[in-house]
């Protein structure tokens, strides 16, 4: 006992003493004794019986594999510990067995029978890890074992060990490419596993080992889509980009109406907002009708596709952004693809490897899409301190944007590049110039000016680089430039980069014609310094001398004669080549035959000037986001992207049998056969026709899946709207489902023969019905499971978005004509929720989502779309200013005016001479008993930037009689006081106008759509909202926006929730948007909301709207 | 996928590899040392570098290259992403990322790199997964495993891995319950020579510390929601939920983790919280150039603008810079010309400002661009953008949870040209 103990003591004691060498000295050990002592006392360790000791070895072992030093010396002593019962020292010993197996590959045997028990254990970690590590081990001989293990693992009831045994496949794929056939029949298998869990790496395995395969995919590709959303992360990238493979051969083209499209009907899609509606997309694509080709109809597969991947551009993982963009890009219609633009966009602030391969993408990208990205031009601007690569790809892409309307803008920011520090990014800054000017013929002289602007700067890189782009410009049209070419062959004296030299002199060769004086003497200099001229350059030297000899041999016989000669004896043979072939081409002689005749022809035949173009056309014949698409070469194992099929292949492949015993198959095949699109509602599991039958039926895997994403709010709606008081959100999601439906229905039927619509929508409903007792029984059933564990109930979830639809429309029939009830918000999960410390004062918001309601007042299809826009007084800008409303203020009091009192409104009319100044509207009454003459304005006293329009004198005012005139004041957005003095022919008072806020705007319309998006963009400072109680007389819509247009000179937005009032201008000088909404709450709370670019503005706006609201 | 990865310090060697699948020797990296050397600047060396039998993708990041080996087609930015998971996740291990740390705990190193890639595709990345497997070390816990022998590692399959929440653990139990968010944006800009924005974007982040018992369901709801039209999710928050509602629904990941990130673009209208007064000049024939600065604060909504810094690349040309600070300090490096300016906070009513000369190289000509300024400052309980947490609601479990928040704004890459 004390011995080992002295033992243990002993060894603790040196291990410490060598652990600093083992871990901090790489460089030592170069002593191979020492070495083997080392290796000795390791051994020692390894093999002692406490756990402790062989732990430490373990763990400098794994330091010495770490830092790349052999180790494999220790092997026998290692695999003997495979079987420890210390799970760290076990994991340590698959790290080592993993790594040096295949060189040992006879001793690694002795570990198998380890991990063969390892595969029976009850603990599906070991399992798991036990399968790991034998498919890890590279040896050939266990092949036969691994299949099986695999297979088994397979089949195993913990996801976990199936996902292992997924990512087994294509390590033995690779070990023996032979079991290939075996090995699909395990991935088949797999890919039809239902827990996300193994979703990912399946397909991981798929494109490992038969990406060919196809065929695999059908059955469950609808599954892979819904599953999506929640299968990890690395798993989407890699489902995405198969699918997309997928997707190419199945589908058809969406875009093969292109050419048909015009061109300004994708513009209004690209600013388009993430929560724009797809189905109603998909419509105005298979509504607008083609002429000639039959109309082209997504396949409802190819939108599933589509729509699960949308919200994944939402992804932390760039990786998984960039695979949903590729998807789109190459699947897309048109239309939709703008929506990854600002996904892409926000990647830029990432890391820099990031932003680099997603600039080269983005490159790719423009060069089809140009629109896509411009409006997010500047974010592409280049900050001093990016690395010099991306600031090229950043020019890049800067360069494909530029167009007619933004070059100005583009070459502006291009004058500041070139100034910068970083040499190769202004000679990438110059080149972007040049391509700017060749693209876009508009601005090319100014290009070009600048361009001859840098040949005098001070650095030589940026001056030859210059010449070089400007060589090509030249090209385009040299009789226009002649001074430019001189300017240029004065330069030679200069530069010294042999690029531009050789530039110069081709120009100067290539027009001679042009410089007729010039040309010979910079061959004369030239020939001077032959010999010391890099090679390009004495291959231009002798090119000039050719061509001047051609046109001007008079002068330059005896140069060229000189430069051939020196040509003949140089060191580079092809420059001694060249100049033999020259001499023969251009000196007659007896032997050179009929060749000669043609040299004119063959040297100053007119060229066609270089196309500058992108490096990075063409390059999307390569799937976008690949490894092969970045490098510009095919790499190994990259699976081209198909091109699309003619004709679509059959979609029925797609569907899965269902169980017929499951109620809800039935239905939902009815509905299926029913409408063919089956896309109407985005509730949970509705998607694929077929699919969500499925998931029911397999009630355990189902519900783990759908509940990741289905909110907790099941149980309690459902029971809520069992009882019939239904919350008022409820009631609302209800009806935009009906209201989408009917407008799917509504343009469905315009298509097909003209049924009629009474009778088609009471078939409908007679459907509907019959789905409601079914769903009703099926709830019943589900219920008694959902109140416990509301959270794995996606099948309740599901059914009762069913319920809850059928419901509405019969209640729907019962209120026909009548209106909208009063609205009886109850508080939703009011029984669970746990108010918790109220972050800021707060008022229970409705939900935010605005939903029209019209669709309730009335009752069959045709009226329902008409009342969408008909239904509520939608006032427009000419009903607005009634001019009796108009308050009236007092500018001069009768008793102060000696009997002339004035009084002034804001008519509101649009003040012709000037559209920027406010119409002031003023009425003299003279009350004295005299008359008034020369009633006139003097002495006007403004704010600088102000201002007035003076009203036409009025010349003579009986007594007891009143005038009007008016005048315009332009108050430059502010309500600074206009200060004149009004003169009649005796007096002169002093007086002053200060509109009331409201009045320095004019009324603009906009649908609500505009309204959306300018509010949007006027966010954050420029918004100010303010709580409120509404008088009581104010409690309705009408008074509402009297009240507010009363205030301020706002015209009404069309609006479809009747619980907001939204009001549009602008001010009257800058043209600013000026935003307003009220937003009226149960009770007579109100939230108004003003948003506007001018805060002042905006902040006056709001107390006076306030005040006119609460009095 | 992955093959290889190699971990190559500033000073070019390799001091850790690790393989997935068969061995790739070492050399393989001398491609990569070739395109370093190319490069000028550590940040220029390519992502991805084709050799004729691998490809070498490399991130950089605390000085240390990490170089992965790929055999085959893989999407780039898949490899790019995993990678900086792998420095993030030796970050929230060992505190920093740096050489050393990871030389001192090589061993948990290779445990992690083991599980985090399995043949090359990455198995858990998710780091409270992570941490049920290999426990992150601490002294304390060092200290325990030596006298009662237990281990570092778990013996369990994390309950993460098989449930439908893979990022938390189950049987979390605090003490004090607690959940902080911190919103804090990031102002990207960049000024021209006369003051006018040429580009102003917002990027924000919503960084969470959850220590809450149980598991339970929270809901953040914003004030103004439409602020949030470019967002990215952590996998926690329910998206269908937001898109309906705009609300935030989620069962957070137990500790620190980033909820989400927004970018507020180019196109609205981005306040600007400071402004520069600048007159950098140098004349043709003069060995001085004139250096004259003054910061002051703009649209910060009455909130003080603190932790300014102010730094520069000046042009080669400058020797030596003689400046006066009326607040801070200043320092010149003359052998990378970087002028930094530490400032402080700005006092509104005496403007900080740095005027002074600068000394040319003797008749060296007029440098041709003028210095663009960085600008680093900070201003607490704010977010420019106006974005307001309303509430935040707890359901699923029974207790009162202490909540706050806080809000933050910083410069980005908050640039003046000059």
């Amino acid at each position: 006992m004390s011995a080992s103990s002295a033992f243990n003591d002993e060894k603790g004691g040196s291990s410490s003493v060598g652990e600093p060498e083992y871990g901090h000295d790489p460089a030592s050990g170069g002593i191979f004794s020492s070495d083997y002592k080392r290796h000795d006392d390791l051994k020692e360790m390894l093999d002692s019986n406490k756990d402790s000791l062989k732990l430490e070895a373990m763990k400098r072992i794994v330091a010495m594999i770490a830092r790349g030093k052999n180790a494999s010396d220790l092997f026998p002593a290692v695999v003997k510990n495979v079987a420890c019962k210390n799970i760290e020292v076990k994991k340590l010993v698959y790290v080592y067995l993993v790594r040096y197996a295949e060189e040992q590959q006879d001793l690694a045997l002795l570990s198998i029978s380890t991990f063969q028990r390892g595969l029976k254990d009850p603990n599906q970690l070991i399992r798991a890890s036990a399968l790991r590590v034998l498919s890890s081990i590279r040896v050939t001989i266990i092949v036969p074992i691994m299949m099986l293990a695999i297979k088994e693992a397979a089949s195993d009831m913990s996801p976990y060990v199936r996902k292992t045994a997924a990512h087994a496949i294509p390590k033995l794929y690779s070990l023996d490419p032979e079991q290939k056939d075996q090995l699909i029949e395990v991935i088949e298998k797999l890919l039809a596993d239902k827990t996300t869990l193994v979703a990912g790496s399946v397909v991981m395995a798929f494109e490992e080992v038969c990406p060919e395969r196809i065929d695999l995919i059908h059955k469950n590709y609808r599954k892979l889509c819904n599953l999506l959303i929640d299968v990890e992360e690395w798993g989407q990238v890699v489902i995405i980009n198969m699918l997309t493979r997928y997707a190419r051969t199945q589908f058809l083209n969406p875009n093969m109406n292109e050419s048909l499209l015009e061109e300004g009907n994708d513009k209004t899609f690209y600013g388009s907002d993430d929560d724009e509606d797809e189905e109603e997309e998909e419509e105005k694509k298979s509504e607008a009708p083609m002429p000639k080709r039959k109309p082209y109809v997504m396949d409802p597969d190819h939108r599933l596709l589509l729509r699960n991947t949308k919200p994944l551009l939402q992804s932390r993982n760039a990786a998984v952004v960039m695979a949903v963009a590729q998807l789109y890009f190459h699947l897309a219609p048109k239309v939709e693809v703008g929506v990854i633009a600002k996904a892409l966009v926000r990647l830029l602030r990432s890391h820099s490897e990031v932003q680099y391969v997603v600039l080269q993408n983005v490159a790719s990208m423009t060069i089809k899409r140009r629109g896509m990205f411009e409006p997010y031009l500047k974010s592409f601007y280049i900050r001093s301190t990016d690395p010099t690569q991306i600031k090229v790809l950043k020019l890049e892409v800067l360069t494909n944007l530029a167009n007619e309307t933004n070059i100005s803008t583009i070459l502006r920011e291009f004058q500041t590049y070139i100034k910068s520090m970083d040499k190769d990014f202004v000679a990438a800054t110059i080149q972007a110039i040049g391509r700017c000017a060749t693209n876009i013929g508009e601005v090319r002289d100014t290009c070009l000016n600048g361009l001859v602007q840098l040949l005098s700067n001070r650095d030589e890189l940026v001056v030859a680089e210059s010449v070089v782009v400007i060589k090509k410009l030249l090209q385009m049209q040299p009789e226009k430039h002649s001074d430019i070419i001189k300017h240029m062959a004065k330069l030679t004296d200069n530069i010294q980069v042999p690029m531009a030299r050789a530039s110069i002199l081709w120009l100067i060769g290539e027009y001679c014609e042009h410089v007729p004086k010039i040309a010979p003497d910079v061959l004369r200099k030239m020939a001077k310094s032959f010999t010391n001229e890099e090679d390009i350059v004495k291959l231009q030297i002798i090119n000039l001398a050719a061509k001047l000899y051609l046109t001007n041999s008079k002068q330059t016989k005896l140069l060229t004669q000189y430069v051939l000669n020196l040509a003949k004896y140089d060191q580079n043979y092809d420059i001694r080549d060249r100049a033999r072939f020259i001499r023969q081409l251009i000196v007659p002689t007896e032997k050179s035959g009929a060749l000669s005749k043609y040299a004119k022809k063959l040297f100053l035949a007119l060229k066609p000037a270089p196309v500058l173009e992108s490096p990075f056309k063409d390059r999307d014949h390569f799937q976008l986001g690949s490894l092969s698409h970045l490098l510009n070469a095919k790499a190994g194992g990259y699976q081209e992207l198909p091109d699309w099929p003619e004709a679509a292949p059959d979609p029925s492949v797609r569907n899965v049998e269902v169980p017929e015993w499951t109620k809800c198959s039935s239905r939902e095949k009815r509905k299926e056969k029913k409408v063919e699109k089956p896309f109407y509602s985005d509730s949970e599991g509705e998607s694929g026709p077929t699919e969500s039958a499925d998931s029911e039926s397999d009630s355990a895997s189902g519900s783990e899946i759908g509940s990741g994403v289905v909110g907790s709010v099941s149980g309690t709606a459902s029971e809520e709207s069992e009882e019939g008081s239904e919350s008022e959100e409820e009631e609302e999601e209800e009806e935009e489902d009906e209201k989408d439906k009917k407008m799917t229905m509504k343009k469905e039927l315009k298509k097909p023969v003209q049924e009629s619509e009474s009778e088609q929508s009471s078939e409908e409903e007679e459907e509907r019905k019959h789905e409601r007792k079914k769903s009703k029984a099926r709830k019943s059933d589900s219920e008694s499971e959902s109140d416990e564990d509301e959270d794995s109930e996606s099948e309740s979830s599901q059914s009762e978005s069913e319920d809850s639809e059928s419901e509405a429309e019969v209640k729907k029939k019962k209120k026909a004509a009548q209106s909208k009830p009063p609205s009886k918000p109850v508080k939703k999960e009011s029984k669970k929720e746990m108010s918790l410390l109220d972050l800021d004062d707060f008022e229970p918001a409705p939900s935010p989502q605005v939903t029209p309601l019209n669709s309730f007042l009335s009752n069959s299809l045709a009226t329902d779309l008409e009342g969408l826009s008909l239904s509520d007084a939608v006032l427009s800008p000419a009903t607005l200013s009634p001019c009796s409303a108009l308050k009236s203020y007092e500018l001069l009091h009768r008793i102060r005016g000696e009997g002339l009192s004035v009084e002034y409104c804001f008519s509101r009319q649009p003040f012709s001479p000037d559209a920027n100044m406010v119409a002031v509207q003023m009425q003299f009454t003279n009350n004295a008993t005299s008359e008034t003459k020369n009633l006139h304005m003097e002495e006007v006293k403004l704010q600088s930037g102000m201002r007035v329009k003076e009203f036409p004198e009025i010349e003579l005012l009986p007594a007891g009689e009143t005038a009007t005139a008016v005048m315009g004041i332009d108050f430059c957005d502010s309500t600074q006081a206009a200060n004149f003095q009004l003169c009649t022919h005796t007096r002169k008072f002093f007086v002053s106008i200060q509109p009331p806020v409201g009045e320095l705007m004019r009324p603009v319309f906009l649908t609500e759509n505009e309204f959306k998006k300018e509010q949007g963009q006027l966010m954050g400072m420029n918004e100010l909202s303010e709580k409120l109680t509404l008088d009581a007389e104010c409690r309705n819509e009408h008074a509402i926006v009297q009240r507010v247009t009363a205030a301020a000179n706002l015209s009404r937005v069309p609006c479809g929730s009747d619980r907001e009032c939204r009001f549009a201008g602008r001010t009257v000088t800058s043209g600013s948007l000026v935003l307003a909404t009220v937003a009226t709450k149960e009770e007579a709370a109100a939230q108004l909301t003003v948003n506007c670019e001018k805060m002042v503005i905006g902040t006056m706006l709001v107390k006076d709207v306030l005040l006119a609201l609460t009095q | 996928m992955i093959h290889s990865l190699f971990l190559v310090n500033a000073s070019g060697d390799i001091f850790l590899e690790k393989h997935w699948k068969s061995v790739v020797s070492r050399s393989v990296c001398d491609y990569f040392f070739e395109a370093q050397e190319r490069a000028t600047e550590p940040e220029n060396v390519p992502p991805v570098i084709p050799t004729p039998h691998h490809y070498l993708i490399s991130v950089l990041r605390h000085r240390i290259y990490f170089v992965a080996v790929i055999q085959s087609e893989v999407p780039p930015l898949f490899v790019i992403e995993f990678l900086h998971r792998v420095v993030d996740t030796f970050q929230d291990y060992f505190g920093v990322c740096t050489e050393a740390a990871i030389k001192d705990n090589v061993v948990v190193v290779y445990e992690l790199l083991e599980e985090m890639l399995d043949n090359g595709f990455p198995l858990a990345t998710e780091s409270n997964i992570l941490k049920e497997l290999i426990k992150p070390p601490t002294i304390l816990r060092t200290m325990v495993n030596t006298i009662t022998g237990s281990t570092n590692v778990g013996e369990q399959l994390p309950t993460g891995q098989l449930s439908v929440v893979p990022w938390r653990r189950t049987g979390v139990k605090y003490t004090n319950n607690e959940a902080y968010f911190d919103v804090v944006e990031e102002i990207d800009a960049i000024i021209d020579k006369s003051g006018s924005t040429i580009t102003a974007e917002i990027q924000g982040v919503i960084d969470a510390c959850v220590k809450l018992t149980g598991m339970p369901d929270l809901t953040l709801s914003f004030m103004n929601p439409r602020l949030l039209d470019d967002v990215s999710f952590h996998p926690c928050v329910r998206f269908k939920r937001w898109e309906a509602e705009r609300i935030l629904s989620f069962i957070p990941p137990d500790g620190n983790f980033r909820l989400l990130s927004y970018h507020v673009s180019s196109q609205n209208l981005v306040a600007i919280p400071v402004y520069v007064k600048h007159n950098i000049s140098f004349r043709e024939g003069s060995s001085q150039g004139r250096f004259d600065l003054t910061l002051g604060p703009k649209q910060t909504m009455g909130k003080a603008v603190e932790a300014v810094l102010v730094s520069s690349q000046l042009p080669r040309g400058v020797l030596n810079a003689n400046l006066n600070a009326s607040q801070g300090t200043y320092t010149f490096d003359p052998v990378t010309k970087m002028l930094t300016w530490d400032v402080g906070k700005i006092n509104p009513q005496k403007l900080p400002s740095l005027k002074g000369t600068m000394s040319l190289q003797a008749g060296a000509s007029k440098p041709d661009e003028n210095p663009t300024i960085n600008i680093q400052f900070k201003t607490q309980q704010m977010a420019i953008s106006g974005l307001k947490v309303n509430r935040l609601d707890m359901y699923g479990e029974k207790y009162k949870p202490f909540k706050g928040i806080k809000y933050m704004t910083k410069a980005g890459k908050f640039q003046v040209r000059t």
